[in-house]
């Protein structure tokens, strides 16, 4: 990492960057924190999943389906938490050449490949402001989650009953802020809401965890055919 | 499965999905369906997550005081506020509503 004394005005700017990205991801830890503990897990496996899966679309989804479905939905809940997380290696893909060499380095680089880290990395013009911003992004928030979640998991333990608190509706509230960013485009608007129709259909039908496995499909289908997509739709990132 | 099969299986699996990227060689994954799809697999998931944890009970829809919150939930990403500040006002809703009904 770089010295803190000569650092250019793009560096600094990642690090402002990644410091603000940082305190507000790691504020939703609580709620992460919270919500595992209710669904059932004890706060040592809600702990784990925020030191090892470190990554919040997939512990939402993991703690989603076991809050629904119990323990017999474990399947599903491991299959949510994977398929979220393949979006993991994309980006992973994109932060390799930033990274560079070492073995350590990229171990570590691996464990850090979140949302946010990678985001505050591409939105920056030099590859040194680049790996500032992965860096600092990814060690403020793998700091700032697991201890709030930490924090969220106590607070759950006490309250005791979901429902009656209305943190049932809390993590549906969750999801839809982490989905909110993504639906600019008119075909991220359809797959979800095609999604979201496919598993209440499915719900009455299906055990719980399965509908929102099949409500993928709708992702597949429309992705490989296309359908509603402009054309000359742009790669986003604008240093190739 | 016990709850520490589930948690492990699942970390084990998230963590591979971030080191694969680095080992891989990039053009595997260049063409641009496969990306596509990925990027939408994120936003199907979520929204199928959404819908279950707003009207899903067990094995049955059930429509109370969850969707009224979502709404509000809505409401507010709309304005810009905070993830945190949502989530809250959310459960605070439904609360109330189970409280005065």
């Amino acid at each position: 990492m770089p010295r803190t004394s000569r650092r250019t005005p793009e560096e600094r700017a990642a690090l402002r960057a990644a410091l603000a990205v940082g305190l507000a991801t790691a504020a939703y830890g609580v709620s992460f924190g919270a919500l595992a503990t209710l669904s059932g897990l004890d706060i040592w496996q809600t702990c784990f999943l925020s030191l090892v899966m470190f990554t919040g679309g997939s512990q939402f989804a993991l703690i989603g389906v076991l809050a629904s479905g119990g323990l017999t939905a474990g399947p599903s809940a491991i299959t949510s938490a994977a398929l979220l997380g393949t979006r993991n290696v994309f980006y992973s893909i994109r932060m390799s050449p930033v990274i560079g060499k070492g073995f350590l380095k990229r171990a570590a680089a691996a464990q850090l490949t979140i949302d946010e880290s990678v985001a505050v990395a591409t939105a920056q013009r030099t590859p040194a402001a680049q790996r500032v911003g992965f860096w600092a992004t990814g060690i403020a928030i793998y700091l700032g989650w697991n201890l709030t979640t930490l924090i969220g998991a106590l607070i759950g333990d006490l309250l005791g009953d979901v429902s009656a608190y209305g943190l049932d509706a809390a993590a549906a509230a969750a999801f839809l802020g982490l989905l909110w960013p993504r639906l600019k485009a008119r075909q991220t608007q359809a797959v979800a809401v095609g999604a979201a129709f496919v598993a209440t259909l499915l719900t009455p039908v299906l055990t719980p965890g399965l509908p929102v496995l099949v409500a993928a499909v709708v992702a597949v289908v429309v992705g490989a055919f296309d359908l509603l997509g402009t054309k000359k739709r742009a790669e986003s990132g604008d240093d190739s | 499965m016990s709850a520490w099969n589930i948690v492990i299986l699942a970390s084990v699996i998230c963590v591979a999905l971030k080191v694969a990227g680095y080992l891989i060689p990039p053009r595997a994954f260049e063409h641009p369906t496969v990306a596509r799809i990925a990027n939408l697999l994120t936003v199907a998931l979520l929204a199928a997550l959404i819908a279950v944890q707003t009207l899903g009970a067990g094995q049955s829809i059930q429509v109370d005081a969850r969707v009224p919150a979502v709404l509000v939930a809505a409401g507010l990403y709309a304005l810009r506020v905070p993830f945190v500040v949502v989530v809250i006002a959310a459960a605070a809703v439904a609360a109330l509503i189970r409280a005065l009904t």
